[in-house]
């Protein structure tokens, strides 16, 4: 369809550029897990405007990609950096605390150009490593058994500077499991982030998680799952190692739980969930009588004519 | 145009009114291809005269207002609005009251609404239209549900009668979305919209309404079982994929 007549005086209110600029940014930020750049691609199109998309792209890429936590290969291939608002450095710096390197990131391109070693300021204490690198160590082992393709980081985040026993810490473990398969239609990730709390007075480790899985299916359609749990637990504050395993028994154990709920509802669906929509069959057992609809009114009649109509 | 249907196809179905709108102010010029190509949620009026509700699409709209099935008037009132023609009408008021006891039958609740008109050549088109809030503060009758709607869009074309048959062409949309909630497991939501389309020749001996009745049941069955089926289906199979199973796991082992 031609679009000759731009500009013309019946053209409906022209969007200024902060509107042009907030729809863009709206679209980019709401793509399903893996599908940015194909919704990228779509949204330049329907803009046909270089620089507001450029803007739109620059705000939305790294928003996404963090709460997405999506995973580049660092440049030397020595291991791969997450990009998540607890590695962030700056917003185009993200810490991989398992190398301590420091990778440039290209949001856009969702790719990693450079990395630089990590300062003395932005890695933790030798004593919080110690806890971090860990629990690292059992997680990474869990994650791999567990997910497929599975990726997991653990940073500090509070408290990284302290040195010895007698303050807290805060370690946040992040796991990722993402599947692109667009040549099936179907994309999908499974996100958790755990806040693991060292508090030092009552000597416990206390735990908050958050689950998030989405898949999407779209071939001729558009199906989407969105499905969150949060959860908490605690575990005794013991050395490194005790801790490590304890804080991954922890996070194992609700995550299957997590995943046997999903399991029950969709189990739940053709039964009872989905039948509150729509029967699969009416009331009555048997397909409409749609060559007898006579008796329809001459119940309607009856009842009438009785004076029991609704 | 097509990158816009691409990215209706990619943004999650719960947020398709916001991004139709927005489509919408970005793309003026393609705003009735917009409107034909994309379903929205329906939404409905209450008929001030017998006070049941009526739903809105665009076959029952004129400038503002919306045509009510049961008492035919225009909601708000509107001078000359098309009505269509006294024997299409009769047919209209049947299709509202069959398909009712339809919608009751397997929908237990919602609303229902049939628009008929006179087109081009001929024949006429048929709207029958569906909506049901199957949560469990509305007609979720197992109280599963903490959000639940289904709205469903039958289009049929129904040909000119020739040698007493009728050419009838469906095309029927489904939009839903479900969400339970609950403190073990979280809140689940699952949504989604398809579309498809299904041609027939069918003997007019029945008459008209028994041979859209049957097309549109037989529609909304396939429709139902491929959402729970095939697009559920599919989007369980990714989460096994992201996370076998337990047992699943267990098989794989001895091979690694």
């Amino acid at each position: 369809m031609s679009d000759d007549d731009e500009e013309t005086s019946t053209e409906p209110e022209e969007l200024s550029h902060k509107q042009k600029l907030e729809i863009a940014k709206w679209f980019l930020i709401n793509s399903p897990p893996g599908e940015i750049q194909y919704v990228a691609k779509d949204v330049k199109a329907v803009l046909k405007d270089e620089n507001v998309y450029e803007a739109a792209a620059a705000e939305a890429f790294p928003l996404y990609n963090k709460s997405h936590m999506i995973c580049l290969q660092l440049p030397d291939r020595s291991g791969d950096v997450m990009v998540t608002s607890f590695s962030e450095i700056t917003e185009d710096e993200y810490l991989d605390p398992r190398t301590a390197q420091v990778a440039v990131v290209n949001h856009v391109k969702q790719s990693c150009t450079e990395v630089r070693p990590a300062s003395d300021e932005e890695l933790p204490s030798a004593y919080v490593e110690e806890y971090r690198c860990a629990v690292d160590a059992e997680i990474s082992k869990y994650v791999g058994e567990a997910y497929p393709k599975g990726v997991c980081s653990v940073y500090s985040s509070k408290g990284k500077h302290v040195e010895e026993p007698g303050s807290n810490f805060e370690l946040v473990v992040v796991i990722l499991a993402s599947r692109h398969s667009p040549q099936n239609f179907c994309n999908g990730s499974w996100r958790s982030i755990w806040n693991v709390v060292f508090e030092d007075e009552l000597q416990i480790v206390e735990l908050r998680g958050r689950m998030e899985v989405g898949a999407h299916y779209f071939e001729e359609g558009n199906v989407q799952l969105d499905a969150k749990h949060e959860c908490k637990d605690s575990t005794a504050f013991q050395s490194p190692d005790d801790c490590a395993a304890s804080v991954m028994n922890i996070i194992r154990h609700h995550e299957t739980e997590y995943l046997n709920s999903l399991q029950k509802s969709y189990l739940n669906l053709p039964d009872t969930t989905f039948k509150d929509l729509r029967r699969k069959l009416p009331v009555t057992r048997t397909l409409f009588p749609w060559h007898n609809t006579m008796q329809f009114s001459l119940t309607r009649d009856i009842s009438k004519e009785l004076g029991i109509g609704k | 145009m097509e990158a816009a249907m691409g990215l209706m196809r990619r943004i999650p179905p719960k947020h398709s009114e916001t991004a139709l709108s927005a489509l919408l102010s970005l793309l003026p010029h393609h705003s009735s291809d917009l409107l034909s190509q994309v379903d929205q949620p329906l939404q409905v009026l209450c008929d001030v005269d017998c006070g049941k509700e009526f739903i809105l699409c665009e076959y029952n709209r004129d400038a503002d207002s919306y045509r009510s099935p049961w008492s035919n008037k225009y909601h708000p009132p509107l001078e000359d609005g098309p009505h269509p023609s006294p024997e299409l009408r009769k047919l209209e008021i049947e299709a509202n009251e069959v398909f009712a006891i339809y919608r009751e039958q397997y929908y237990e609740g919602g609303i229902s609404s049939v628009y008929l008109w006179e087109d081009e050549n001929e024949g006429f088109v048929a709207c029958f239209l569906i909506k049901k809030d199957g949560s469990k503060t509305a007609h979720g009758k197992r109280g599963y549900l903490q959000e639940g709607a289904w709205d469903a869009i039958h289009v049929i074309e129904v040909g000119p009668e020739e040698e007493g048959k009728a050419h009838y062409c469906l095309t029927s949309t489904v939009m839903l979305s479900l969400t339970t909630n609950d403190e073990s497991s979280g809140t689940f939501n699952l949504s989604g919209s398809i579309r498809r389309q299904m041609n027939m020749d069918l003997s007019v001996a029945e008459g008209h309404l028994c041979n859209m009745g049957k097309m549109i049941e037989e529609m909304e069955g396939k429709l139902r079982n491929s959402l729970d089926q095939v697009y559920f289906g599919k989007t369980k199979e990714m989460v096994c994929t992201l996370r076998p199973p337990a047992e699943l796991v267990q098989m794989r082992l001895p091979d690694s």
